[in-house]
């Protein structure tokens, strides 16, 4: 018998996601994949997978599943009660699934995304080498849906064996590091601007970025009103368009941009701005690259 | 030339044309940088992308102080012949706004060998230079809410087919005489049909 989970319920938001598909910005086709990279291999290594398998991104969680064949499953991320046919068990662990047995992934009280291995991967078609879905150019998987079957595909490797692993700690109040440019030109005193400054993430935040509000970034005054011609971005940019109020480039961003990019967030520090749910502070602190 | 420092691991060069941007691609692909990601050309840029800690992005800068940047790159271009059905909705207008007839338009649009400057705006979008220049006319002062997949524009100095529909503002002389899907098609491999630097021409289906 094929080895899959079928999906029972959704949650908000559950996407297929492994490490995305760079390289193809050339071609108009974004990164995508997961926003909380740390906590996707994670998930993977708990049960045994490469760590660029691809798992489940669940937004808020709410994800059911419900094994047809024996698997081993494992949720990383911030803290979420988790429960197999009603019996609590642990996140951050692998727990076996038996054949019709229920997993279900509850409601974490910080952070915005679990992730969720499974044995062998989820074993979609991978379209320009990855699974991951594209939420901004439909690339990939369609979000998914109650009924839905997850083909997985052969375990490689055995359960990792950690004894104890604690949950990511989302932060309602977060300070990163910017690498000013490519056109920190365009504004006045950027870093001083940037640490005067504490944003909120705003609810229009998605996976192509995470809007922030608070006062607007100033331009130079030669820059006032300047258009840039459309240039490639980054994963992690800081695009500044004319409102003054700052996009942070996530996975999905679109791979060319026409507003001046004050900086750079560095990569290292993606996975903890994609955990910030609406209304959480965020400052943005200048730093040499 | 200048070279504008994108974090750690990245580099945008900021040029002053077409030609400068596809001397610069190609002088960055032959010199094959060690953890290259991205090589993403624009219309005055090229941005540069390398694996983590790599040495790749201090090395751009070497790269092009020995190329010579003033003149298109004599590479061997891949040529791709696209199959339109000419008489888009602004055909008229752009025939015009050349001063020729229809005909004459549409033997103009047929006759040149354009290239593939950049892709961005949406996947398999590419942006054509080569245009003859009665055709370089700017875009419409209403963009339509919707332009259908396959369809083939003209804007500025750029001509190309839309993927998958889309608002857009391009004046419309034509459309692909295949289904959109042979421009973009993620399942197919290679997924799109249009890479910078290729050649392309525009054939007249019956």
């Amino acid at each position: 018998m094929t080895r899959a989970v079928t999906v029972v319920a959704t949650g908000p938001l559950a996407l297929v996601e492994d490490l995305g598909r760079p390289g193809h910005a050339h071609l108009g086709v974004p990164p995508a994949g997961a926003l909380d990279i740390p906590a996707l291999r994670l998930a993977n290594r708990l049960v045994g997978n490469p760590e660029s398998a691809a798992g489940l991104e669940c937004l808020l969680g709410g994800l059911v599943l419900r094994a047809e064949t024996s698997c081993t499953i494992a949720v990383t991320g911030p803290s979420v009660p988790v429960t197999v046919d009603d019996h609590v068990v642990d996140s951050h662990a692998p727990v076996h699934l038996g054949p019709n047995q229920e997993f279900r992934l509850g409601t974490p009280a910080t952070g915005l995304r679990c992730y969720v291995a499974v044995s062998g991967g989820i074993d979609v078609p991978a379209h320009l080498g990855s699974r991951s879905t594209d939420l901004l150019s439909g690339i990939g998987p369609a979000p998914l849906r109650a009924g839905d079957v997850l083909p997985l595909g052969t375990p490689e490797g055995l359960p990792g064996g950690a004894d104890a692993i604690p949950p990511s700690r989302p932060a309602d109040d977060l300070t990163v590091p910017v690498t000013l440019g490519p056109r920190d030109d365009w504004f006045t005193d950027p870093a001083a601007q940037l640490a005067a400054t504490t944003w909120s993430v705003s609810p229009e935040s998605n996976r192509v970025g995470l809007r922030l509000l608070g006062d607007p970034l100033r331009r130079a005054p030669e820059r006032d009103g300047a258009e840039l011609v459309s240039e490639g971005v980054l994963t992690g940019a800081v695009q500044v368009p004319p409102s003054g109020r700052p996009v942070i480039f996530l996975a999905d961003h679109p791979t060319t941009g026409g507003y001046p990019a004050l900086g750079l967030v560095p990569a290292a520090h993606l996975a903890a701005l994609a955990q910030l749910r609406p209304g959480a502070r965020v400052r943005l602190r200048a730093r040499e690259s | 030339m200048r070279l504008r420092r994108y974090g750690p691991d990245g580099v945008l060069v900021e040029l002053g044309s077409l030609t400068e941007v596809a001397a610069t691609r190609a002088a960055l692909v032959a010199a094959e940088l060690p953890g290259l990601v991205e090589l993403v050309p624009a219309a005055r840029t090229v941005l540069v992308s390398f694996e983590p800690g790599s040495a790749g992005a201090r090395q751009v800068g070497e790269v092009l102080a020995r190329a010579d940047l003033s003149v298109a790159p004599e590479v061997e271009a891949r040529e791709v012949v696209v199959p339109v059905v000419y008489g888009g909705p602004d055909l008229e207008l752009v025939a015009e706004t050349a001063g020729l007839s229809v005909e004459a338009a549409v033997a103009l649009h047929a006759s040149a060998t354009y290239t593939v400057a950049f892709c961005g705006f949406a996947p398999g979008f590419g942006y054509l230079t080569g245009l003859p220049e009665p055709l370089c006319q700017p875009r419409l002062d209403v963009p339509r809410t919707r332009v259908p997949a396959g369809s083939v524009g003209i804007a500025g100095e750029f001509t190309g087919v839309y993927p998958r529909s889309s608002p857009g503002g391009w004046r419309l002389v034509a459309r692909l005489a295949d289904h959109a899907d042979a421009l973009f098609d993620p399942t197919r491999a290679p997924a799109a049909l249009l890479s910078p630097g290729d050649h392309v021409r525009f054939e007249a289906a019956p």
